[in-house]
């Protein structure tokens, strides 16, 4: 069952309605309001017993307008409408809208501002790494991973609420640099938290990375090429764990990224494993960056010289960032205003996740939930 | 009145050494119904919140804490709350057969307790087909599972119980087969009959003096690692709890269940733990026997092993008192204090009672019995707290393509292994 051909070439994007009354297929809508959807994502499975013949993702439950609601709000009032989208990476949503209005405004973060927010990007990239982790672990029936992980998240949340007063959606950046000085002690509170973190890698990875059934329910799951992952549209992790060496940190580097040694994680197969090892192995790469960081934060202002008014010049900018989940990018028209023309953002979760139904079509049911697991969805930047 | 008096008396006779069932003396067997049907409902209740305290301790949290003193009086909060709950039966359901399905899967799982031996004379009663008997009725919970997931008639619950049948169907194979193999063993006698006989079974143990787990090493320990496995899969636990897999089917078969009808099939999964682990404990593990029976024998060994029951409850009662020292010195806390206190003078007591020699002896085998029963238990938490799920192919091949060989093999070597020995060694 696991050895399938499926690829975009030969996948029959427009499969005829198949006879009213087919006793062989069962139609099954999973979602909305279901445990292992993360969120409301309503995907409607066409079944063959246990295998999967076809799905549709329905999204749109947790849509909020967040881009129209860009073109009513100033630049800054905007800032924190983005921290609700990829609400577990809040911080990394941040800073990719805060890097484009600067591109737009053609000013440049302070270096020290600039380190401050790598240090609180790539923390943020390992919270919700454990996040997905607990989460999909927990969907394919390791429950004790879940709390693993939280605990541990909850160090770093510490560290965001001691920074600004906020866990979750932590609009911790302004355009131009930071609002906050970094508190007395943030430093030792970041090494503290490196220092106890690197060995909880290993134990996360203790309960699951040899773990035969684990293996077993993740090898040849969800598998997806790299060419077929680039005709998509996939980033992020789903696109390294297919071969393809492509991380913005190293591809277009923004913030100071390239001030940074660490090394961009690849798998071969493609599959639910691959994934899984490539995300592990980021972290550990993410705690290498801030190591890198926590020691070279250099003294100086956190802000740079912005106009209290922003009114940029006509004109626009598409800026990306490597999210925890892939390629966010912000598309922003500015008509000279206060207010920008348009704002789009591209998000990870939403393009990757036109994915599924390729990566699920002749697999089971729970390999279903594994693939939305991978995948590493966030529905709040799937449907904005 | 005598006569009544006599009768109830006459199975008191230290002569009689069979069960109240095989004495046909039914007063008795009253009360051995009522008694294992009240411990396996306690035993259930405590599962309840052993499963979910241990679980927690695995998964560094803390568990109930809140109803009593560490959450002693969650189980039964639950099944207060469980039984107050609006009971809701779908427009669309099949009424009757929605109505009677839980009824049969308690019915399955509760009945093959007539057989299970607490000890040579503590069993309702003994049927020289036990074994059997407890395959043949356990499996009739398949039936209820089926009824409740067509009868809901929704899609999850159909999925779930097809899952939890072929699942159950398929990994009744392996396990008559280990059952088998150990059955075979009790026919190596001077006269070489075997039994089916739970009780038998135990005696056929002692008589050879080796547990099965060990006869013809390795063997039984395979026969008993396939019946492990198997039993696991056969009651729906994980990692083989495809049917109630939460995250795919939501809750299997029962997820159109509420309230009490929910609670009944709560019910029944763990005293269908029980009651497989029991057969384990019965076939492989020498059921009643104490440990050590060959290396530890003689008058002063058995001494110090029946001191065992009284000790492990004054245990119990001494982690009560510690954790009543423990307890936050808060008024809030002092109902909650008390009763811990309270708990722990009970425990204590009851130990103190099982350490008089005439209640010692009698409650032995019972203690051996369910001390056995109690590490499958904990196994089976273990295995939830450490294990993801299989997938449904994955667990068809491992019953078909793994444990089904594998007991195919066991069988026919044990077989020629006790036929050697009849013929080579003991001509």
């Amino acid at each position: 069952m696991t050895d399938r051909n499926t690829s975009l070439s030969n996948l029959d994007l427009e499969t005829p309605e198949k006879p009213f009354l087919d006793a062989n297929e069962l139609v099954i809508n999973m979602g909305p309001q279901h445990p292992a959807t993360h969120g409301v994502l309503r995907v409607i499975l066409r079944l063959d017993g246990e295998k999967v013949l076809g799905l549709e993702c329905v999204i749109g439950y947790l849509h909020r307008g967040v881009e129209k609601i860009g073109e009513h709000r100033t630049y800054t009032m905007f800032n924190p409408y983005v921290d609700r989208m990829d609400y577990v990476a809040a911080v990394s949503n941040g800073l990719g809208y805060c890097e484009t209005v600067e591109k737009l405004l053609n000013v440049e973060a302070p270096p020290r501002a600039q380190y401050v927010r790598v240090i609180l990007t790539e923390l943020n990239r390992i919270a919700s790494h454990q996040l997905w982790l607990g989460t999909h672990a927990l969907d394919i029936g390791a429950i004790t991973p879940l709390f693993y992980t939280f605990r541990d998240r909850e160090e770093i949340l510490k560290i965001y609420e001691k920074y600004c007063g906020a866990r979750l959606t932590t609009h911790a950046f302004r355009i131009g640099g930071l609002q906050y000085e970094t508190y007395a002690g943030f430093e030792k509170d970041v090494k503290t938290f490196l220092n106890f973190f690197r060995p909880k890698i290993d134990e996360y990875e203790e309960l699951l990375t040899t773990n035969r059934i684990w293996v077993e329910r993740t090898k040849n799951v969800g598998k997806i090429s790299g060419a077929d992952c680039i005709a998509l549209g996939v980033t992020g992790p789903v696109l390294r764990a297919s071969g393809v060496k492509w991380d913005l940190r190293k591809a277009q580097p923004y913030a100071n990224y390239k001030n940074f040694d660490f090394d961009i994680p690849t798998g071969q197969n493609g599959d639910t494993y691959d994934r899984y090892l490539v995300r592990m192995v980021e972290m550990r790469q993410s705690v290498r960056i801030v190591e890198q960081a926590i020691d070279a934060i250099p003294e100086g202002p956190i802000i740079a010289k912005v106009p209290k008014v922003m009114k940029p010049a006509v004109g626009e900018v598409y800026h990306s960032i490597e999210a925890p989940k892939g390629e966010l990018g912000y598309f922003i028209v500015s008509d000279g205003s206060t207010q920008p023309y348009r704002v789009r953002v591209r998000p990870p979760s939403f393009v990757n996740l036109q994915a599924l139904d390729l990566m699920c079509r002749g697999q089971f049911v729970a390999d279903v939930i594994a693939v939305i697991g991978t995948l590493d969805i966030v529905l709040g930047e799937v449907d904005r | 009145m005598r006569q009544i008096i006599q009768y109830i008396e006459s199975y008191l006779d230290p002569n009689v050494k069979v069960t109240p069932g095989a004495a046909g003396n039914m007063f008795w067997v009253l009360v051995y119904i009522l008694l294992v049907f009240g411990g396996l409902s306690v035993a259930v209740i405590a599962m309840n919140w052993l499963e979910r305290k241990i679980l927690a301790h695995m998964q560094v949290r803390l568990g109930p804490m809140r109803v009593g003193p560490h959450g002693l009086m969650q189980p039964i909060a639950d099944a207060l709350k469980l039984l107050l709950k609006e009971d809701i039966m779908p427009a669309e359901a099949d009424g009757l057969i929605f109505w009677i399905a839980p009824f049969v899967v308690v019915l399955a799982a509760f009945t093959v307790f007539v057989v299970v031996p607490f000890g040579p004379t503590h069993a309702i009663t003994d049927m020289n087909i036990g074994i059997l008997f407890m395959l043949g009725v356990s499996s009739l919970s398949v039936l209820g599972i089926v009824m409740a997931g067509w009868a809901s008639n929704s899609h999850y619950p159909l999925i779930g119980a097809l899952r939890s049948s072929a699942q159950m169907v398929s990994y009744e194979v392996a396990m008559g087969l280990a059952v088998v193999s150990a059955v075979l063993m009790t026919s190596l006698n001077a006269q070489g009959t075997g039994t089916l006989s739970m009780i038998g079974i135990v005696q056929a143990q002692q008589a050879q003096g080796e547990w099965f787990i060990f006869k013809f090493f390795p063997l039984g320990l395979i026969a008993f690692f396939i019946f492990a496995v198997a039993m696991v899969a056969e009651t729906n636990r994980a990692p083989f709890d495809l049917a109630e897999a939460e995250s795919e089917l939501t809750a299997g078969f029962h997820t159109e269940y509420s309230g009490f009808r929910w609670s009944l099939f709560f019910l029944a999964e763990y005293s269908a733990m029980i009651a497989v682990s029991s057969i384990a404990v019965t076939l492989w593990l020498g059921g009643w026997l104490r440990p050590f029976p060959n290396m530890l024998s003689g008058h002063i060994w058995d001494q110090v092993f029946s001191l065992f029951p009284g000790v492990t409850f004054l245990l119990f009662a001494a982690m009560c008192f510690y954790n009543t020292v423990r307890m936050p010195k808060h008024p809030l806390f002092r109902v909650q204090t008390i009763g811990l206190a309270g708990f722990g003078v009970v425990l204590g007591l009851i130990g103190l009672i099982l350490f008089i020699p005439a209640v010692s002896t009698r409650i032995q085998d019972i203690f051996w019995f369910s001390a056995k029963v109690a590490g499958f238990m904990y196994l089976y938490i273990w295995y939830r707290g450490t294990f993801p799920r299989y997938r449904f192919d994955q667990l068809m091949r491992m019953g078909w393509k793994v444990l089904l060989p594998m007991g195919l093999g066991v069988l026919i070597l044990t077989a020629s292994v006790a036929l050697l020995q009849e013929k080579l060694w003991h001509p």
